[in-house]
This record gives C-alpha cells, sequence and structure tokens, in this order.
C-alpha cells in the first residue's frame, strides 16, 4: 500500500491556480525528486502535504486512510516532517539543542522539570551515528559546514520516526563535497523505509538518489516515472515546456 | 559500538580552560580583581570595610535590573523603559505606605504595577509587533510620567507605620555585615542563572535570540517567552525600586533617570551581546560591578568625578571589541 496518495489536488490563491490536478503516489522507502521552474507549484505542493495549506479539491490519503491537515503540528504528529530550505536553526546553541528544539527531554519531579542535558546528548549521538555523520552532539551549530548542519535538520526528523520526510533544495548552496554528504544521507532514510520527497533545482543530485522522477509545470504534472526510464535532457524539456509532457 | 558512540557524545568543542578564555564575561571579571587590587595598594582608603560594604551595595540596584535586562538582550530585544519603571514602583510603594498602609500591601502594590507594565510591554512586542526599542521607549515617558502624577511630583520621605522595616529592608544588614540588597542579588542571579541553563523557558530564551523564525517553526512559543521576558524586565526594575526606596530613605521623580543606559553598558561589559543570543547571569553582575569600581575609584584617586562617563564608555568599547577580535581570528 503506498504510504502517501494524492488524488486529482488543486490549490489555488484567488484566480493563481497554483496546483492544479495533480495525482501522486509515494511508497515506503521510495524517493521521489520533484522538479519545476519557479512559480511551478513544487513549493505549494509540499506545503499542502506539509499541512500548511489546505488543497482546495482532491483528497490526500496516508496508508489508506484519508488525511486531512489543519495545521503543520497535525502532519508532524502523521509521521510527516519537513526539512526546510533554510534549516531554521539557532546558530547560537549545540547541535543536540538544535535536534530537541521545541521537543526538549527534561527530567525531575512534578512542576520541577530541569533540562535533561545527559539524554538528549545521547539520543542525538545515536542518530548522528545511526546517520554516519560526523556532527557531534555538544558542537555549536554556528562552527559547523553545510552538510553537518543539513544532518542537524534532518536529525529532528529522526526524533518523530517520520515516514515521510520533505526536503526542499537540500543541496544548495553547500559544496560539492557536503552534497555528497547529504545525498548519502538522504540513501540511508531511504533504506531506513523512509518516504522523502527531494525538490531541488540541481539535476544531477536528484539524478543521484531518486528512484523517481515528478515534473511541475505551471502547477500540473507532466511527468511522473522511473528515474531510470528518463535523462537529464528530457527533464530540462519538460520543466520549460520544450517536451510538452511524459506521462 | 558504545564506546564509538561515546566518543563523540562526550566531545566537547573545549577544555573547562580555554571554554573559560572564550568568555567575555571571565575576562570583565579579571579586570575587576586586577582593579580592585590596584586601588588596595593605590590608595589607603579602597579596601576599607566601609568602602566595600558601600560599593557592594550601590552596584546592586544596576545589577539586579541588568539581571532582567540580560535575558530581554539575549533574545534579541532592549528594554529602555527600566529607570522609569524602577522610579514609579518606587513611588507606588512610597505613596501607598505613606497612606498608612503596611509594607506588604505597598510591596504588592510595587510588583504588581511593575508586572502590569512588563505585560503592556511584552503584548505590543509580542502579539502586536512593534520594536521593543519603540515600545519601551514610550514606556520610558510613560511611566515617569506616572510616577509624577502619582506624587503629584513631589518628595516622599515618611512611608507610614511600617517605615522602619522598609528602610532595615534596604539598608540593613542581616547577615554577618553584609547589606541586604547584596544578599538580593546573590538569590536573584543564582535564580536567573539556574533559569537560563537548566530551564526550557532558558533554552527558548536563547532559541529566539539565535534565530526567532526557527524558534517558530520548531513551535517554540515564541510570543508567550517574550511577553514573559518583558515582564521579568520589568519585575527586575520593581524590585531594584523597593530595595532603593528602602536604601535612600525617599523617593523623587527623579530616581533612576538615565539608569537604563548604566544597566545596558553593564549589560553589555558582562559579555551579553545586542544582536541577542549571547549572555549570562555572571557577566551581569560583572559587569555592574566593574561600573560602580570606576566610578568610586575616581572619587578615591582624586581623579575628578566628570570622567567617570568616559571610563565606562571606553570599557564598553574595550569590552565589546576584544570580543569582536576574538570572532574575525576565528572565522579566518
Amino acid at each position: 500500500m503506498a504510504i502517501l496518495e494524492l488524488e486529482n489536488v488543486s490549490k489555488h490563491f484567488g484566480a493563481i491556480q497554483a496546483v492544479n490536478d495533480v495525482s501522486l503516489t509515494l511508497e515506503r522507502g521510495e524517493v521521489v525528486g520533484l522538479m519545476g521552474d519557479n512559480g511551478a507549484g513544487k513549493s505549494t505542493l509540499v506545503k499542502v502535504i506539509a499541512g500548511d495549506f489546505r488543497p482546495s479539491h482532491g483528497a490526500m490519503r496516508m496508508e489508506g486512510r484519508e488525511l486531512v491537515l489543519h495545521k503543520p503540528i497535525e502532519a508532524q504528529q502523521h509521521g510527516i516532517e519537513i526539512v526546510h530550505q533554510d534549516l531554521a536553526l539557532c546558530d547560537n546553541l549545540t547541535a543536540a539543542a538544535n535536534v530537541f528544539l521545541g521537543r526538549e527531554m527534561r527530567t525531575g519531579p512534578g512542576p520541577f522539570k530541569i533540562l535533561d542535558y545527559a539524554s538528549m546528548y545521547r539520543r542525538a549521538g545515536e542518530i548522528f551515528t545511526e546517520l554516519k555523520s560526523e556532527t557531534r552532539p555538544r558542537d555549536l551549530v554556528r562552527q559547523m559546514s553545510g552538510g553537518q548542519r543539513q544532518a542537524v535538520a534532518i536529525a529532528r526528523t529522526r526524533l518523530s520516526q517520520a515516514k515521510i520526510i520533505l526536503m526542499d533544495e537540500p543541496t544548495a548552496a553547500i559544496s560539492v563535497r557536503q552534497v555528497a554528504e547529504v545525498l548519502s544521507l538522504i540513501q540511508r532514510l531511504r533504506d531506513g523505509g523512509i518516504a522523502i520527497v527531494l525538490i531541488s533545482h540541481r539535476m544531477p543530485d536528484v539524478f543521484a538518489v531518486s528512484d523517481r522522477i515528478v515534473v511541475l509545470r505551471r502547477g500540473r504534472k507532466v511527468a511522473d516515472k522511473p528515474i531510470a526510464r528518463s535523462s537529464p535532457e528530457e527533464v530540462t524539456g519538460l520543466i520549460t515546456g520544450a517536451i510538452d509532457n511524459a506521462i | 559500538m558504545a564506546i564509538e558512540l561515546d566518543v563523540p557524545i562526550q566531545h566537547q568543542e573545549h577544555t573547562w580552560l580555554s571554554w573559560l578564555a572564550s568568555r567575555q564575561a571571565f575576562w570583565v571579571f579579571l579586570a575587576l580583581i586586577a582593579a580592585c587590587i590596584f586601588l588596595t595598594f593605590a590608595t589607603n582608603s579602597f579596601a576599607t570595610p566601609n568602602n566595600l560594604f558601600n560599593i557592594t551595595r550601590n552596584f546592586t540596584f544596576v545589577a539586579v535590573i541588568a539581571l532582567g535586562m540580560t535575558i530581554v538582550i539575549i533574545t534579541g530585544g532592549i528594554d529602555l523603559s527600566v529607570g522609569s519603571v524602577l522610579c514609579l514602583c518606587s513611588m507606588i510603594l512610597a505613596v501607598v505606605m505613606h497612606a498608612g498602609y503596611n509594607i506588604e500591601i505597598g510591596i504588592v502594590a510595587a510588583i504588581g504595577t511593575a508586572l502590569l507594565i512588563g505585560a503592556f510591554n511584552g503584548v505590543l512586542i509580542a502579539y502586536v509587533g512593534i520594536p521593543p526599542f519603540v515600545v519601551t521607549l514610550a514606556m520610558l515617558s510613560i511611566a515617569r510620567s506616572l510616577a509624577m502624577v502619582a506624587s503629584n511630583n513631589t518628595v516622599v520621605f515618611q512611608f507610614g507605620p511600617d517605615h522602619s522595616k522598609l528602610l532595615f529592608l534596604g539598608g540593613g544588614a542581616l547577615l554577618f555585615g553584609i547589606s541586604n540588597p547584596v544578599i538580593y542579588m546573590i538569590v536573584l542571579a543564582l535564580i536567573t542563572g539556574f533559569t537560563l541553563r537548566w530551564t526550557r523557558f532558558g533554552r527558548y530564551v536563547f532559541a529566539i535570540g539565535g534565530n526567532e523564525k526557527a524558534a517558530i517553526l520548531t513551535g517554540v512559543p515564541v510570543r508567550r517567552v517574550k511577553l514573559a521576558v518583558y515582564m521579568i524586565s520589568s519585575l527586575s526594575a520593581g524590585i531594584a525600586g523597593i530595595i532603593e526606596t528602602g536604601w535612600l530613605g525617599a523617593v523623587t521623580t527623579n530616581l533612576g533617570a538615565g539608569m537604563e543606559l548604566q544597566v545596558i553598558a553593564a549589560t553589555v561589559i558582562g559579555g551579553a551581546n545586542l544582536a541577542g543570543g549571547v549572555g549570562t547571569a555572571f557577566g551581569a553582575l560583572v559587569g555592574s560591578a566593574l561600573i560602580e569600581v570606576i566610578r568610586n575609584s575616581l572619587g578615591l584617586l582624586g581623579i575628578n568625578a566628570f570622567w567617570q562617563g568616559a571610563f565606562v564608555g571606553a570599557f564598553i568599547i574595550i569590552a565589546v571589541s576584544f570580543e569582536h577580535i576574538r570572532n574575525l581570528r576565528q572565522s579566518d
């Protein structure tokens, strides 16, 4: 059974049709590369899945059950996590503090609970090890490379045992070596059975890790096929409109 | 496997010595100690019990407010109203006690006033979204005006039936000859330090100062925390006002005028970063103490008191450029 199904989802803002009649399925342990030009509707579609927007039309199903989201926290409760493009990290805090931000572990009797530093360092360390990242729990985020920062943002999604992770441009603005690090993170998440939607402008990255590619143009889905049966040239054509569609 | 994992978990960026060396508050503390040692030998009157009693008591008023200000500054905010709030709370206490009520009622009224003003600031900043600089600048004006209204711009120096209790509260020495205000300050500093390091609230204060947008996205109740932060700041001004009233034995409507700048100076010298995200309770105390020692020593060394501002200003620049240069080196 598909972990997530979108059926004829549309989202319009007034007269603007941001997402138009898009159907999509996402399987467990699958990486779907979501591509399209600026304004093609990628971000809107992801925000619908993350509970930021309610679809104007259409339905979503998660593991076969109807999924109606009113706000982002409900998506999180269903196991849908989003890794934001700007990563939403606090530079002045440690890696562990960032991982647990808003969900701090505490210890102590009754209302006098204090932060449980030891448990948070331990758990964060376990997650980083699991992700095979060299990020260390006590390091300040300020001193980290782009790849390590990405690992911190991804580690957050591991706290909640996410089933679906939506990643918005995870490889933009980081160095080549760090890109490799992030791509291998994505592969490890997939190997753990997590479904991933990868929004990216970087064609080589999408082709390196995706199982399937979905292209949006002006709010409509114009391609949805296994990556093996597509090519960067075809995708470029689909994004720009040189190729009408490939479904 | 367990051992392999322990290495990164236990890994710390610094040994405790290098950690200490990386703290601005530590260097300012050393400067403070050095100044005290110098003054002990350079003057006959610095290290006398009387003078030390005076110094420790004098800086507590600034230090108590600096504790609250530090929390505000860590969130990336500022509170310019503290001097006026101190005056208003003193005046409320004085007027209520002068009218014949006992000291408990006077203190409740003063603390209530402080919390109300803090809540007013906090709501406008956190929920309406007006910049803290603007809101608290307005409150600086409003609170002092209210103090004048409350007292009809007179000096209050008779505090009704509990007059002597109030004077003991602010001017007495309960333990081992340490003046009471110093004890309050130490207790408040310990509470502040504990809150910042060990509570979820403290963690959120730092998170908001580090990246407010990130804090919102991760579900930190940013608006509630900010509201609380401005209430704490006003509360600290109110507490300082009550103590100072007891010490002075009289309240005038220009009490605490310009104090906000002294408090902010102390906070910044103590290592708080006006851009947010950095600051400690210890730093607030050390910064306040240093300013008072400068003030005191100029008098003892026979230097014209008009130089005080120049010395304090120089220290602000020295302390901050120290931090700045260190950061430059790190980023190379």
